[in-house]
């Protein structure tokens, strides 16, 4: 296969909201097929580092960024790459569930016509509720409401939405921390299931989930300016139990806030 | 792990021609609101044309007369001067005393619900519905006759939903640590009311007092109910003298087919929206000036 | 817990001088009444319109008034049949929502979802000055300017006539229309479009297959209550849409209005207690009957609505 080894990498970006520097220098490289954590204490520039993966920057007027994001070996912000294609081919999941107000059904669908899905329809959606760990419990009520479904199906319900445009890449902010400990251990499950078909990056608060589902961890970090930039980014077991940062161990273990 | 069925192969994006119909769209949602402004355009202009040449110093001190050349709107400006004033002394305090109670009174309960919903329903009950309650009521029942005063209450009913509701909101815009702060010091609620609420709400109540009171500059249906259609020549000194209105006159002219008394409908409308405007635009700069203030 | 309160109640209230408690609770009996004279205005209403109705349906059955087709309560021989004045009413009303529902809820979603500030900032007082205008001026405007424009098209249009009402009336309710749907967009939470593009929808994809859907309840309330505004309006129709009521629904023709009506009547100055004067209560009971219905409808829709979206 000729992928790269790297599905997406950033070298030296900055980013900046108006006047005010974002992230700094940040130099990242995701490897394909595994679950990758973002960590770090709030405002470093975790989910401003992963709307920069799928574009979802562009819709803030004062963003602008210089340095390089590349997927795969295509530049993510150049004039020839096309923001609407990107975000079909890296799909994101919110922090807050935000199914439409349409049906369980139509909320699947939604991605599939967009973008025009030639297939068999009720086959795709199965499949991506399959995937996404929901189909059993709505099987039977795919006429339903969305919003009648609980905080952690509703979830799960975004990320088969998500899966039904065919990602490469899937992003998630705080994926589980609108959920109780339930919804949230489903999440979970549902990530490592789906590491090995597709690309993960995970925004975490929680040490723990961090390194119960991801393969790799980068760790973020403010500097004097309030921008952000990457401290450390290893294998999770090396950063959890061995980091080479003073400040990653300061910061797991709770020394730090 | 669940396999993957979807096929890159099976998804067609046709991106440029989604690209060409969201530009459609655009061009028809921004044609919609063009449609607007120039309808305004074209209202605008076609009133300035035919209004600019009579309108004179005669136009406004002159009263109606069967011949263009002579006729004026006076006895109109002055009644709906009049029936300004009036409107506002009833409706404002009565407004400001609505909004009060619902902000800082009422229990929640049943019959709260059932006085915002019997407000909001006011607010869109016909104009010239309202004249017929003041025909009945104001002229009939209580034998006021068609004279100003009756009028102004029928004005009054109709514009109160405009002042509560302003007042409503700059009383909403009150912050509660204010009050706190009061209460703390061992006022009343009404001495609360009288010595934070309301000189802090005063701005936004007075934009809505305005409003409102444009709003009753503005209509016609539920006067010609109260006043009927009446040839004045003289100007309205009390309360109990019979009246018309600038609208009305308006109307009157309209109605005829003569094309000087036109010409006459549209300068009375320059002189009616001048009036409109300008009192608007006090409006708007006693809000943005308290909203400056406020962000201060 | 409660007696303590209680307690603490009576004991601030000790320390307060008589005098300030009279005036705090006179105050509050002040604000109360003023609050109940919308409840009175209401009830006037009603009762106004019901009892002058009264002595109007001694002489006409309620189902004469309701299901006859031709309304001449000042010719001879009189007949009180309503449905000429709702047809006409409704057919102005139909032409404005024709012209003012898509153009309204296109500009709405043109502010909302494409306009800059810049351009909204512009625009919206543009708007406004379109609500405030009064409806004598778009009488004026429909039978000087309009009327004389679709002539050279259609030449069989009459001087007054229900297609220049209409048309006029729809450009005055654009604003009501645009301004309630514009809020229910804007209300549509900025989670929902973000998850719309995320999946790689383009922007008139996120505003016409997800913002549109989710303030459609709002939306559809904005039609209506623009719509009852339409038939409840008054003065633009008496200017430009005519005196004849008429049992047809040919827009080149001169039509008459139930408010319309109302206001030739009141013109002239109707003796008290006739049935000409109670007429115009019987017509006005209807319109009040009609466009309250449709006011608490739309208001039930939007406030289900809040509902939902909290
Ligand atoms: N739309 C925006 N406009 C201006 N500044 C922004 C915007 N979004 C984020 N910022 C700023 O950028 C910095 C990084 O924000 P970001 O949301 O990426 O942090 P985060 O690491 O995700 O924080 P958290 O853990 O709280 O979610 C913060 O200082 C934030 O205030
Ligand atoms: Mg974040």
């Amino acid at each position: 296969m000729v992928t790269d080894e790297y599905i997406l990498s950033s070298d030296n970006l900055n980013v900046y909201y108006g006047n005010f520097q974002a992230l700094a220098n940040v130099s990242i490289k995701i490897k394909p097929n595994i679950v990758t954590a973002l960590i770090g204490p709030s405002g470093c520039g975790k989910s401003t580092l992963l709307r920069c993966f799928n574009r979802m920057n562009d819709l803030i007027p004062i963003f602008s960024l210089d340095g390089s994001i590349k997927y795969k070996s295509q530049e993510l912000y150049d004039d020839t790459t096309d923001a609407t294609n990107i975000r079909s081919q890296i799909g994101m999941v919110f922090q807050k569930p935000n199914p439409f107000p349409k049906s369980i059904y139509d909320n699947v669908a939604f991605g599939l016509k967009i973008n025009g899905y030639t297939g068999n329809y009720d086959e795709a959606i199965e499949n991506s509720l399959r995937r996404a760990a929901l189909w059993e419990e709505v099987k039977d009520r795919l006429n339903k409401s969305a919003i009648g479904l609980s905080g952690g199906q509703q979830q799960r319900l975004c990320i088969a939405r998500a899966l039904a445009v065919n990602p490469e890449v899937l992003l998630m902010d705080e994926p589980a921390s609108a959920l109780d400990p339930i919804g949230t251990l489903a999440i979970e499950e549902l990530i490592r299931e789906l590491a090995g078909s597709v690309t993960i990056v995970i925004v975490t608060h929680n040490m723990q989930q961090a390194a119960r589902v991801s393969d790799e961890t980068a760790f973020l970090m403010v500097n004097d300016n309030r921008a952000g930039y990457l401290v450390e980014h290893d294998y999770t077991d090396k950063i959890f139990t061995n980091p080479s940062e003073e400040r990653t161990e300061a910061y797991i273990t709770g020394r730090f806030s | 792990m669940i396999k993957n069925i979807l096929k890159k192969e099976n998804y067609n994006q046709n991106l440029n021609s989604r690209y060409t119909k969201g530009k459609l769209y655009f061009t028809v949602f921004f044609t919609a609101l063009m449609i607007a402004i120039i309808g305004l355009a074209i209202l605008l202009f076609q009133i300035i044309s035919q209004g600019t040449e009579m309108l004179s110093w005669t136009f406004v001190s002159s009263y109606p007369s069967r011949f263009p050349e002579k006729a004026g709107i006076l006895s109109a400006l002055v009644g709906s001067i009049w029936l300004m004033g009036l409107t506002g002394i009833f409706a404002v305090p009565l407004g400001i005393g609505t909004a009060v109670y619902l902000e800082e009174y009422a229990p929640k309960n049943k019959f709260t619900q059932f006085l915002e919903i019997n407000i909001s329903n006011l607010a869109g009950v016909p104009s010239i519905v309202y004249g017929l309650l003041g025909l009945a009521v104001f002229v009939g029942a209580l034998n006021m006759g068609r004279t100003l005063i009756a009028g102004a209450l029928t004005m009054a009913l109709l514009v109160m939903p405009i002042v509560i509701l302003a007042s409503r909101e700059a009383i909403k815009q009150v912050p509660y640590s204010h009050r706190e702060a009061a209460y703390a010091l061992g006022a009343t609620r009404w001495e609360v009311v009288r010595s934070v609420v309301l000189p802090s709400a005063i701005p936004g109540i007075m934009t809505g007092a305005i409003l409102s009171m444009s709003r009753a500059v503005g209509e016609a249906a539920p006067v010609l109910a109260v006043s009927a259609l009446v040839y004045l020549t003289f100007v309205p000194t009390d309360p109990f003298d019979r009246f018309t209105v600038m609208p009305i006159q308006i109307y009157n002219w309209v109605s005829r087919p003569q094309d000087g008394f036109r010409e006459l409908a549209a300068s009375g409308i320059i002189l009616l929206l001048v009036l409109l405007l300008s009192m608007n635009s006090i409006a708007i700069y006693i809000r943005s000036k308290y909203q400056n203030k406020s962000e201060e | 817990m409660l007696n303590n309160q209680a307690e603490f109640k009576n004991k601030t209230h000790m320390g307060l001088s008589k005098r300030r408690v009279i005036t705090g609770k006179i105050a509050e009996i002040v604000f109360f009444l003023c609050a109940v004279i919308s409840i009175i205005t209401t009830v006037g209403i009603v009762v106004s319109l019901l009892s002058q109705s009264l002595y109007f349906f001694f002489e006409v059955t309620l189902w004469e008034f309701l299901t006859g087709t031709r309304w001449a309560p000042i010719l001879k021989p009189q007949s009180f049949g309503v449905l000429p004045l709702v047809t006409g009413t409704l057919l102005v009303s139909g032409i404005a929502a024709l012209f003012a529902v898509p153009i309204g809820l296109a500009t709405a979603v043109f502010l909302s979802e494409y306009a800059p500030d810049r351009v909204r900032k512009i625009a919206k007082p543009f708007l406004e000055i379109l609500a405030g205008i009064p409806t004598v001026v778009y009488g004026y405007f429909a039978l000087t300017f309009v009327t004389p424009k679709l002539q050279i098209i259609l030449p069989d249009l009459i001087i007054f006539n229900a297609l220049s009402a209409g048309l006029v009336m729809g450009l005055m309710i654009i604003p009501m229309v645009s301004s309630l749907s514009e809020d229910a967009m804007v209300s549509v939470s900025r989670s929902l479009r973000e998850g719309a593009y995320a999946l790689g929808a383009t922007r008139s994809e996120v505003a016409w297959k997800v913002v549109v859907p989710a303030a459609l309840s709002g939306i559809v309330a904005s039609f209506i209550l623009a719509i009852s505004r339409a038939i409840g309006e008054t003065m633009l129709v008496t200017i430009a849409a005519g005196a004849t009521p008429r049992m047809s629904l040919d827009p080149l023709q001169s039509i008459q209005t139930m408010t319309a009506f109302i206001v030739q009547l009141s013109l002239g100055e109707t003796p008290h207690g006739s049935i000409e004067y109670n007429t115009i209560f019987a017509v006005g009971l209807l319109l009040f009957v009609m466009t309250l219905t449709m006011n608490l409808i739309g208001h039930l829709i939007v406030r289900k609505w809040q509902q939902v979206d909290k």
